[in-house]
């Protein structure tokens, strides 16, 4: 049991993290522009095709920095030529066009890499045990990827509150038309933005690539679970979505390693007939397998009881 | 196709006019809807005309929200799915109960799941409106479609429902089996559900939707509550919706859940918008479109969704409006007669593009060869055109093309912008308006 707690814990705080990388690029995003980007997740799996794709040729390390650098760049030339051509048609059109763009960027990524999961190796330098608990080996990748996501979350923290651009950033978020009138260039802040949150999310797919599974449906698989974090934790609240991911995380994780029931709890359904078949469906779901749908569930919940968020301030 | 430009002009408010410019149209659209199986009268072609009805309703119920009420959902699919299902079950439990009901009443068993379901998720994701209410409905989205997997006995499974159509009561001895009566129950729920849309869009609440969709403020102010209008959309979306679901489990004779996926719900929002969302027959120009062009498409080339996403992509960008909205642009145009005055202008505009769409899909078309064709060598053919798309000439072709294409596309376009823009001030302008 105890065992099942830590190691559950570890991964949960593990994928709380990674989801992070990602929200908060995509909160950020959205608070400053007003777009939720749906093509955030998209980001990722070039992340980590791209670092596929450079590991098989020059290595894992060159990938880790190439990779992010790369599809940063392709979110600023989105952010230029795309988004910002939509912007005037408003902000459903914006989303529509990152809505498009996943759809794009999924079939041009089956085209080059196909539809199955491609072989991305752990760095053989990382791929050993770090330690064992109750006999458990827990792979020194994944403290890799922990130690990598928490460095980026205090980097991040960093330069969010304590440099000039943390702050310009920071004051484009509450007030972006006084942030222009005093003379900065928030377009720019808004490309740049814009490239470093695709980056970031770039380096949680590099990063998770190799641990999960690298194939073209992973954007769409990640991608919902993203929204949720977002809108949980409240939209454009970085600390919310901090909070959030962790959340979601740590809920997945425990859900996935527990195989209790409705039945387990209060006994075998009896009866027969159809309603007795359908209501059995739902007695013998499994904790395990709601946790796809948990994230959801969170949300329908989250929205029922707190609508703005667990830390939001804003109703829209 | 030939219903799409009879029943354009039913958008903009005709205001006034007698019986038949009243009606004019959708009696036209019903000759046309009773006249089509007996000129495309092939088994491909009848069964994808079903296949439009259905998308029709469904593109239709989606625009309650997205164009009339100004609500982007990601998981309208839900109620197309669930209005299948129940559809299913319900045929299925009156054939098990021998209870004397005629095959065309169940897409009503759909449209009652679609409203029920409507009315629940609604509660919900009514509360909020913009960025949120499109994420909402994404959640519900994945919430209902991965319970789909959990419920065995209400959902299938992965081998979903299936039922026999022609198993219920007999009218008239119209058993259902041949395709092309299913057509015609297609056609009539189709005629019906477009009527009951359109009459909508023009009643009061109809009204108000748009106001909610364009002044949310203003309209709370005149006393109407935004969220209960939204609401209402929601559960009349979710109705319809529910009526093409009951539709295309009876067309197809199974349900599975890919019928409320992601997918399914992001094609409709494709279908939507590319016809054009501001306009009534907006939907059914897309529905017919990208329904055709997945059927056609899908059989000549392999990565057609990819030239869906660069479609969609391509009118976000350039014409928000939709198709629809394009061709609303040269109604004044051709009502005072001036439209030969554009029309050259078009061609010139059209012929550079098609130059670069062949130079783009020529790209497309070789990447695909050389990925994932990969085993069957480099030996391609397009056009009736056969080369080999390792060599450097093909690629050098398709550069030329594209780069001249769209150089030409940019310059003629403005040209053509700029003729659509005097021909519009020529009727504008007081002199020629006398």
């Amino acid at each position: 049991m105890l065992e099942i707690v830590l190691i559950s814990s570890l991964n949960g705080v593990l994928f709380g993290m990674l989801l992070f990388l990602m929200a908060s690029g995509l909160t950020v995003i959205f608070s400053m522009m007003g777009v939720l980007n749906f093509a955030h997740a998209s980001f990722y799996m070039l992340g980590a095709f791209f670092g596929f794709e450079i590991s098989r040729h020059v290595g894992f390390w060159p990938g880790l920095v190439v990779a992010p650098v790369l599809v940063g760049m392709i979110g600023m030339l989105v952010e230029r030529y795309g988004l910002r051509t939509v912007h005037k048609h408003g902000h459903v059109a914006e989303l529509l066009f990152t809505f498009g763009l996943t759809f794009i960027i999924q079939e041009l990524v089956q085209m080059i890499w196909g539809k199955l999961a491609v072989d991305y190796r752990v760095p053989p330098i990382l791929d050993f045990p770090a330690f064992t608990i109750f006999s458990t080996e827990y792979p020194a990748y994944k403290i890799f990827e922990l130690l990598t996501a928490i460095a980026i979350f205090l980097a991040l923290l960093l330069v969010i509150k304590r440099t000039r651009i943390g702050l310009v950033v920071q004051a484009s978020l509450s007030h972006p038309e006084m942030v222009g009138m005093l003379g900065h260039n928030v377009d720019r802040v808004f490309m740049l933005v814009f490239g470093v949150g695709a980056g970031l999310a770039a380096v949680a797919g590099v990063i998770a690539g190799p641990a999960l599974v690298t194939q073209s449906n992973m954007a769409h698989s990640l991608g919902p679970i993203l929204f949720v974090v977002v809108v949980v934790g409240g939209l454009g609240s970085l600390g919310g979505a901090f909070i959030a991911s962790l959340l979601i995380g740590l809920l997945q994780t425990f859900a996935v390693a527990s195989n209790a029931s409705l039945a387990d709890a209060f006994g075998e359904l009896t009866g027969t007939g159809p309603l007795a078949a359908y209501l059995g469906d739902i007695w013998n779901v499994t904790v395990a397998q709601l946790s796809a749908v948990m994230p959801y569930l969170l949300l329908v919940l989250i929205l029922i009881f707190r609508p703005r968020g667990l830390m939001g301030t804003r109703e829209t | 196709m030939s219903d799409m430009t009879h029943t354009r002009p039913a958008g903009p408010p005709s205001g006034g006019g007698g019986f038949v410019a009243t009606y004019g149209v959708w009696i036209l659209a019903a000759i046309v809807l009773a006249l089509l199986p007996q000129v495309f009268s092939s088994g491909l072609l009848i069964s994808t005309m079903c296949l439009m009805g259905i998308m029709i309703i469904f593109a239709l119920s989606y625009n309650m929200l997205l164009g009339q009420t100004g609500l982007l959902s990601f998981g309208h699919a839900v109620f197309f799915g669930l209005g299948g299902y129940l559809t299913a079950h319900a045929m299925n439990a009156a054939r098990a109960a021998h209870a004397p009901l005629p095959l065309e009443v169940f897409p009503l068993a759909g449209g009652a799941t679609g409203l029920v379901f409507g009315l629940i998720f609604g509660a919900v994701a009514t509360r909020r409106s913009g960025t949120a209410f499109a994420m909402i409905t994404l959640g519900i989205g994945e919430l209902v479609s991965s319970s789909a997997l959990l419920l065995h006995h209400v959902f299938g499974g992965e081998e979903g429902i299936s039922l026999d159509r022609t198993r219920a009561l007999h009218l008239f001895g119209v058993t259902f089996g041949p395709q092309e009566q299913v057509y015609y129950l297609i056609a009539g729920w189709g005629f019906i559900s477009a009527a009951a849309m359109y009459a909508i869009t023009r009643t009061p609440f109809g009204r108000i939707c748009n106001a909610v969709r364009d002044n949310p403020d203003r309209a709370s102010f005149i006393g109407y509550d935004t969220t209960t209008v939204r609401f209402i959309a929601f559960a009349m979306a979710g109705l319809f919706a529910g009526i093409a679901g009951g539709l295309v489990a009876l067309n197809f004779e199974i349900v599975t859940s890919s019928a409320m996926g992601a997918a399914q719900s992001g094609t409709v929002v494709l279908m939507t918008f590319i016809g054009g969302v501001g306009n009534f027959a907006g939907p059914i120009i897309g529905a017919i479109l990208v329904t055709y062009l997945q059927v056609m498409l899908s059989d000549i080339t392999g990565a057609w969704q990819l030239y869906f996403g660069l479609l969609f992509i391509g009118m976000v960008m350039f014409a928000p409006t939709g198709i629809a909205g394009l061709l609303a642009m040269q109604a004044p145009l051709v009502r005072a007669g001036q439209f030969h005055r554009v029309l050259p202008w078009y061609v010139l505009a059209l012929a550079p593009g098609l130059v670069a769409l062949a130079g783009l899909s020529l790209v497309i078309e070789m990447c695909f060869q050389l990925t994932v064709n990969a085993p069957e060598g480099p030996q391609m053919s397009l056009a009736g055109i056969a080369f080999n798309a390792t060599s450097p000439v093909p690629w050098l072709v398709a550069g030329v093309l594209m780069i001249a294409g769209f150089w030409g596309f940019r310059i003629a376009g403005r040209r053509a912008l700029d003729a659509y823009g005097s021909a519009l001030e020529a009727i504008r302008s007081p002199r020629s308006a006398q």
